[in-house]
C-alpha cells in the first residue's frame, strides 16, 4: 500500500535532501513539500497524509508549534521533528508530542529508523 | 542600496541559510547547557549589504551600550563572528553561566571571563559545524571582548565610505526564564564571499547530486 509523506522546511534544499533520503529509503511512498506550518495544514485538509517530516526553525511557527497543531487534527500521524538544536527542553516537548526527533543534516542513516518504525506502524495498521 | 557584485543565486542563498541555521542550532545547545535554561532562536537572516547599509543594520537593532564577544575566522574564507548583548544583560549572563553561586561582587569580577568563554563555546560551535560541513578548515583567533556600539566592532565606523558590499549574517537569541538576549552576528569581505559562493555550490552538488542540479536548471 502506498503511504504519503509531506516534507515541512522552509529550506528547498533541505526539502530536495529529505526527498532524496526518501527515494532511496520508501521509494513507492508519495512525496507531498511545503514550505511553512500553514502550506502544510492546508495541505493535509486536501491530502492523506501519513508521515510528516518537519523542520523546527521555520519563519511563522516553528515545527512543535505546527507539531501541535498537526496532533489536534490528526491524533495518529507519524512525525518527525528535524533540527539540529538537541536541547533537552526541544527533544523533551517533541517526545510528549509523540515526535521523533532526527537530527540534522538529514542523512539517509538518520532518517532510517524513524522511516522503519513508521512502515511497520503503518502495516499493522492496515 | 549599490548593487552587489557577486551575488548569491536563490539556491545559494537558501544553501547557506540553511548551514547558518544548523550551524547556530548546535552552538545553542550548547549554550543551553552552559546556563541551564532553554535558548530560543530566530531564523538566520542572510543579506549582501553594503558596508554602509550593514552599518545602519547594526545601529538599528541595538542603540544602547553593548557588550560583544569577537572571534575572527580565517581558511578559504575568513570573516569575523561576535555574539552580541546589551551590557546590560551582561551580568545575568554571567550569573546563569556560574550557577546564581557567586555573590555580587565575584559575578563582576569573573565577568569579562565568563563572556569570552562563553563566546568561545558558541562562535566556536557555529563555525566548526559549518566549516565542517563546507569541507574546509577554518582558524579561529582568540576571542576579545569589546563594549562599544556595533559599527565599532565590525570597524565600519572608519570605512562608511567604502562601497564594498560584505555578507552579513545575523540570529537573535533569548534565554528563557532570564532577561536575557542577544544576537549572532557574522561578516564577511567581498574576497570572502567569492570563496564562499564556489564552497556552497560545492556543497549543493554533494547533498543533492549534479543530476538532481541538471533537473532543476
Amino acid at each position: 500500500m502506498t503511504h504519503t509523506v509531506l516534507i515541512v522546511d522552509d529550506s528547498k534544499l533541505a526539502r530536495i535532501v529529505v526527498g532524496k533520503a526518501l527515494v532511496a529509503l520508501q521509494p513507492e511512498w508519495k512525496r507531498l513539500e511545503a514550505g511553512n506550518a500553514d502550506d502544510a495544514l492546508a495541505l493535509m485538509t486536501v491530502e492523506a497524509v501519513d508521515v510528516a517530516i518537519v523542520d523546527f526553525n521555520m519563519p511563522g511557527r516553528n515545527g512543535l508549534e505546527l507539531a501541535e497543531d498537526i496532533r489536534k487534527q490528526f491524533p495518529t500521524m507519524l512525525i518527525a521533528l528535524a533540527t539540529a538544536n538537541v536541547q533537552d527542553e526541544i527533544i523533551a516537548q517533541a517526545r510528549a508530542l509523540n515526535a521523533t526527533f532526527v537530527p540534522k543534516p538529514i542523512t539517509e542513516e538518520g532518517l532510517k529508523g524513524f522511516l522503519s518504525g513508521a512502515a511497520l506502524k503503518l502495516r499493522q495498521r492496515g | 542600496m549599490s548593487t552587489p557584485a557577486v551575488d548569491l543565486s536563490e539556491l545559494e542563498h537558501d544553501a547557506l541559510t540553511e548551514l547558518v541555521n544548523i550551524g547556530v542550532s548546535r552552538a545553542a545547545a550548547s549554550l543551553r547547557n552552559m546556563v541551564g535554561e532553554q535558548v530560543t532562536l530566530s531564523v538566520p537572516s542572510v543579506e549582501v549589504v553594503s558596508r554602509k547599509a550593514a552599518a545602519i543594520l547594526i545601529h538599528e537593532r541595538e542603540a544602547g551600550e553593548l557588550v560583544a564577544v569577537r572571534q575572527d575566522f580565517e581558511g578559504a574564507f575568513s570573516g569575523r563572528a561576535l555574539l552580541i548583548f546589551p551590557q546590560s544583560n551582561s551580568l545575568a549572563l554571567v550569573k546563569a553561566v556560574t550557577g546564581d553561586e557567586l555573590a555580587a561582587v565575584e559575578v563582576e569580577a569573573m565577568e569579562s571571563e565568563a563572556l569570552s568563554e562563553t563566546g568561545n563555546v558558541v562562535l566556536n560551535g557555529c563555525l566548526a559545524t559549518m566549516a565542517n560541513m563546507l569541507r574546509r578548515p577554518l582558524t579561529m583567533s582568540l576571542q576579545q571582548v569589546l563594549r562599544g556600539d556595533g559599527a565599532l566592532f565590525f570597524e565600519l565606523a572608519e570605512r562608511t565610505d567604502d562601497n564594498g558590499v560584505v555578507l552579513f549574517l545575523y540570529i537573535n537569541f533569548s534565554i528563557s526564564g532570564r532577561d536575557i538576549r542577544g544576537y549572532i552576528a557574522m561578516l564577511m569581505d567581498l574576497p570572502s564571499l567569492e570563496a564562499l559562493k564556489v564552497l556552497i555550490g560545492e556543497f549543493i552538488e554533494r547533498v543533492m547530486g549534479v543530476d538532481d542540479l541538471g533537473a532543476l536548471a
